[in-house]
């Protein structure tokens, strides 16, 4: 039973050639960092390990390696099984404007190799990154081109197809919430127990939307869309939220002379006409935003049954699936 | 709190507030009413006498705050009789970035795009769309003001203010020589024009040369003025850059300059933060975010600048789920809406005690009022200020309807 109160740690190893831009976004996204402040970034020496609290007693374990040849070097050669055991989850960051095309891919191999070799069932996360500097009408092929290499890569190496996702990225656009959004999203262990409480959750309210995103790097964690809402022409609106929020937080900070990572908002309204939106704090570590149809009293009610709701998904945090099964048998 | 009318300058109000209820929240509504109902009613005479009275308040406030904005009296008396869309024209030397303003405040473009633009050979003129038109012009540096092939008639006749901007980053003292020659010319020709001088391109550099840089400037211009004997013309100066939000604030008081509604607006603002205890309002425009009227508390770059970062929040999450009304639905969606008035309404609370700390409602299509709440407008006051920024809203719309 302690079992349960303990944090579940994952690792995540976040890996690339040196300037591909890991400690960049690593530093966006958990550190606050504005985009243009990663210029001020060094090389990463050797490991930087962070260790971060995720959505109550998740907490991520995050290895930024650095990417200079020699550390890659002693990566796989000193330190293989204590750098690649026990990984959940390894992030592959790939710079697309790199003219080492094959001793980028070269390097990949060898590196999933070790990962084979000592966490055979890790997810591997492939990063495209640096998305912004490749001319738009060549995009979608020069991703797909860089897709379809390191997938055979990686089927070589001995992984699954479903074990391997790819993600194009840039700092400079909601591109990176996008993809750190589904890292997390594996990670987090209950979460179809969480949209199934949020589901019927969007169904009192009649909500048009429920998006849950965590707190200080207001990353989506899940969201509830209902029919109503799926021909919203901004699919990628999750993402676009997350770094409207994150901005927002930073403006706030800079107004009130605080961190950006101690500022929160109890809560945030928005009403019109068309629809009416909130945003409240929900657990410890996350926020809901709500988006209702514009009727006032129904707006009214569902912050008020939201209020209500937060005890039950308080639950969540803390105890784990299996826990709660055993619970109820019991 | 003072009374900015006294009762002999007002022209009789044509229906108080109703009689004094227990159940009813009073002096907001009937000192408000009052306000707009002078602008719309008393005499042009009385309305210059108004101007005048607050124009000497509010600077003498204002100039206790900002020591860098100067005006004077005389030529401001004339701009309530202005007619027509304020129009502004931009003037300097070349590679100056008098594109560049134009482009980040009225088109909305990205501060880092102005590097692609080409230079100007012609007159530009734009426009913006709001509540009302704003007119700029841009003059290239090829044409000066007072060669003779100019037709400065065209340009100047309907100017409202001629903004020459200085770049504080290349050799400023011939811009200087440059401007001091336009400026006797437009006093001599067209003294109503307001003159304003952008001091530009003030990213980057130490705040103690900026304010030497500033200081200098002020200087030289005043004295080559007074040598050639307009000593007296009021020219005011202020600091920009187009990657912050100073240009903006630059353009909102230049404009500002130019809007005979602003006394109006200024007193039914102070009122309103007088009852509500709001820190700091403004009104914006919610396009160009620039802000045309603000109460009288002392300015500071922060407060617009949190305010101007919620606009843009507002505009964008409005832009993602508002896609109904975008879709077709078309005039179907626009009339109820108009019926329900679909207000938009904002706040977000910033701590756990229930303080507002920012609260914006949109007052038309392109106007927004956005406060700073201070402390003591906590939830059980929500009624309160709910009430008088509706009777603000109302006000507002019949002072833009003259």
């Amino acid at each position: 039973m302690e079992r349960n109160k303990r944090q579940r740690q994952r690792k995540v190893l976040l890996m690339g050639r040196s300037g591909a831009g890991k400690s960049s976004m690593r530093s966006i996204i958990f550190s606050n960092y504005v985009a243009k402040d990663v210029r001020r970034l060094g090389a990463t020496v050797d490991v930087e390990h962070s260790n971060i609290k995720f959505m109550g007693n998740l907490m991520l374990n995050l290895w930024d390696c650095g990417g200079q040849d020699s550390f890659v070097e002693s990566y796989l050669t000193n330190q293989r099984s204590h750098v690649f055991g026990s990984v959940a989850v390894m992030i592959f960051v790939f710079d697309i404007s790199s003219k080492e095309v094959e001793s980028d891919m070269h390097s990949f191999a060898m590196t999933i190799r070790a990962l084979h070799e000592h966490s055979m069932n890790s997810k591997i996360f492939v990063l495209v990154h640096k998305m912004d500097l490749v001319p738009p009408e060549q995009k979608a092929t020069v991703f797909q081109q860089r897709a379809v290499d390191v997938r055979s890569t990686c089927v070589d190496e001995g992984f699954a197809e479903q074990q391997v996702e790819f993600w194009a990225t840039s700092i400079w656009d909601q591109s990176l919430y996008k993809a750190w959004t589904q890292v997390v999203y594996f990670l987090v262990p209950n979460a179809t127990a969480i949209e199934g409480m949020l589901r019927r959750l969007a169904d009192l309210l009649d909500a048009r939307e429920l998006i849950l995103y965590e707190r200080t790097t207001c990353l989506v964690v899940t969201h509830i869309t209902r029919e109503s809402e799926g021909q919203n022409p901004y699919t990628d609106r999750f993402e676009r939220i997350s770094s409207i929020l994150k901005t927002h937080k930073h403006s706030m900070a800079k107004h009130t002379g605080t961190m950006t990572s101690e500022v929160s908002f109890a809560e945030m309204q928005i009403k019109t006409g068309d629809f009416m939106f909130f945003i409240v704090s929900f657990t410890e570590n996350t926020n809901l935003a709500v988006v209702m149809p514009g009727d006032e009293a129904a707006f009214n009610a569902a912050r008020v049954n939201v209020q209500l709701a937060r005890r039950e998904f308080n639950h969540l945090d803390i105890v784990e699936p299996s826990g709660k099964e055993a619970q109820r048998q019991q | 709190m003072r009374t900015l009318f006294s009762e002999n300058i007002l022209s009789p109000s044509p229906a108080r507030a109703p009689p004094p209820n227990p159940f009813e929240l009073l002096f907001p509504s009937s000192v408000s009413t009052t306000s707009s109902a002078c602008s719309t009613q008393s005499s042009p005479r009385q309305n210059e006498w108004l101007t005048q009275h607050l124009q000497n308040q509010q600077r003498s406030e204002r100039d206790a705050a900002n020591p860098f904005s100067h005006a004077s009296n005389a030529p401001r008396a004339h701009y309530s009789r202005r007619k027509g869309n304020p129009k502004v024209l931009f003037m300097g030397l070349r590679r100056s970035g008098k594109s560049s303003i134009q482009k980040v405040v009225f088109q909305k473009l990205s501060p880092a795009d102005t590097l692609f633009l080409e230079s100007t050979t012609r007159i530009e003129t734009a426009s913006m769309q709001s509540f009302v038109t704003f007119e700029s012009a841009e003059v290239p540096s090829q044409l000066s003001a007072i060669a003779p092939d100019f037709d400065h008639r065209a340009a100047f006749s309907s100017a409202g203010a001629v903004i020459w901007i200085l770049d504080v980053q290349d050799e400023f003292l011939t811009s200087i020589s440059e401007m001091i020659q336009t400026a006797v010319f437009l006093a001599e020709n067209y003294p109503r024009v307001n003159f304003e001088v952008f001091i530009h391109k003030t990213d980057g550099l130490s705040d103690e040369y900026k304010n030497e840089t500033f200081r200098e400037v002020r200087q030289r211009v005043q004295d080559e003025l007074s040598d050639l004997g307009h000593g007296d013309r009021s020219v005011s100066y202020f600091q920009t850059s187009i990657f912050d939000h100073s240009v903006f604030e630059a353009m909102s008081k230049v404009v500002q300059k130019l809007l005979p509604q602003l006394p109006a607006m200024e007193a039914l603002l102070n009122k309103l933060c007088s009852t509500c205890r709001i820190q700091k309002a403004y009104l914006f425009d919610t396009v160009s975010k620039i802000y045309v009227a603000t109460d009288a508390s002392p300015t500071f770059l922060k407060d617009y600048e949190v305010c101007s970062d919620y606009v843009d929040v507002i505009v964008d999450i409005k832009q993602i789920y508002g896609w109904h009304s975008q879709e077709g639905d078309g005039k179907a969606a626009s009339e109820t809406s108009q019926e329900d008035g679909g207000i938009g309404e904002s706040m977000v609370t910033y701590d756990n005690s229930g303080d507002t700390y920012i609260y914006a409602r949109e007052i038309n299509d392109y106007l927004s009022l956005i406060c700073v709440m201070g402390k003591g407008s906590s939830t059980a006051k929500r009624v309160l200020i709910d009430y008088n920024v509706s009777i603000l809203h109302d006000a507002l719309l019949q002072v833009f309807r003259v």
